[in-house]
């Protein structure tokens, strides 16, 4: 077969704006969720959410927002021909995406050692307001980590392929797709923080 | 693919870093103080505006053609009907 690959900018792209699509229908059932509970339980919400680190919660916005910024920058470098500044660029995101995690890990694991974590004897025995909220930030913020993985993965594997010239100058809807679904990421922390850490 | 690719420069994104971080630092402020009900809409009200900010700059939306803006727009209205419509029921119940 010597055919030229089929290529398909623009489908490409609303290919992957369709998926991202259902991600916000997805990520929207559970702020709906939130909201009919929140309004169920408003003091035991009011209750779990001033137990949880808005310090913590603050500094990782902080990293996603550049996370977004360092990739949106790198789809930059690839259009104007500048791939080993677009690689640097995208490292920079999978740097911040760990960094995301490693405070995770810490807040989760502080959150688990103090027995809540869901079905635990803590929150069996006390209100079901709170157990229902802290399900809800598991869920949430455990779905929303595991785009923070799949981000990351995607991204590195990305990078890989710019760094060999498969994705350039000319040919780099991968790279503009993987950003997109970084941006994703960090467009769903923008509501799980005031949602989950400020407004309880 | 596209000949008219538009270029976002470094300078533009990078002020639209500095803005959302400016918006997070006012997100956390507002909701320090003791505003009530209201700190729950004025967190909502800045998030949407982060929100906008990201699609429209980091994601490119503001240079797309109708097509994805269309979509966009269908998909928000989609959202806003199943929230509005489950908060009738649970509002006025």
């Amino acid at each position: 077969m010597s055919h030229p690959p089929h290529k398909d900018y623009d489908g490409a792209k609303l290919g992957m704006w369709l998926f991202l699509f259902t991600e916000l229908l997805l990520f929207g059932g559970m702020f709906l969720l939130y909201a009919v509970y929140l309004k169920r339980y408003p003091h035991e919400f009011a209750a779990g959410g001033k137990q949880l680190n808005w310090i913590m919660g603050s500094a990782n916005t902080v990293i996603l927002l550049t996370s977004s910024l360092c990739v949106a920058m790198s789809v930059t470098a690839i259009q104007r021909d500048e791939p080993r500044r677009a690689v640097a660029l995208v490292a920079g995101t999978i740097i911040c995406a760990a960094g995301f995690m490693t405070v995770k890990y810490f807040e989760w694991s502080a959150k688990i050692g103090h027995g809540i974590y869901p079905g635990s004897a803590h929150l069996k025995a006390g209100a079901p307001g709170e157990s229902v909220f802290f399900s809800l930030y598991y869920m949430t913020t455990g779905i929303h980590g595991l785009h923070v993985l799949i981000g990351g993965a995607l991204l590195g594997w990305i990078a890989s392929r710019v760094n060999t010239g498969t994705v350039n100058a000319r040919e780099f809807i991968l790279l503009e797709n993987g950003a997109l679904y970084w941006h994703l990421v960090d467009l769903i922390w923008i509501f799980i923080f005031p949602l989950y850490y400020l407004v309880l | 693919m596209s000949e008219e690719q538009h270029i976002i420069s470094y300078r533009k994104l990078a002020f639209v870093w500095v803005a959302l971080l400016a918006l997070t630092a006012l997100t956390v402020g507002v909701t320090r103080v003791e505003l009530g009900a209201y700190k729950v809409l004025a967190a909502l009200a800045i998030a949407c505006v982060k929100g906008g900010l990201v699609i429209a700059v980091f994601m490119h939306m503001k240079y797309e053609g109708r097509l994805l803006r269309w979509l966009l727009f269908l998909t928000l209205v989609t959202l806003a009907i199943f929230i509005g419509f489950t908060f009738f029921d649970v509002l006025y119940r």
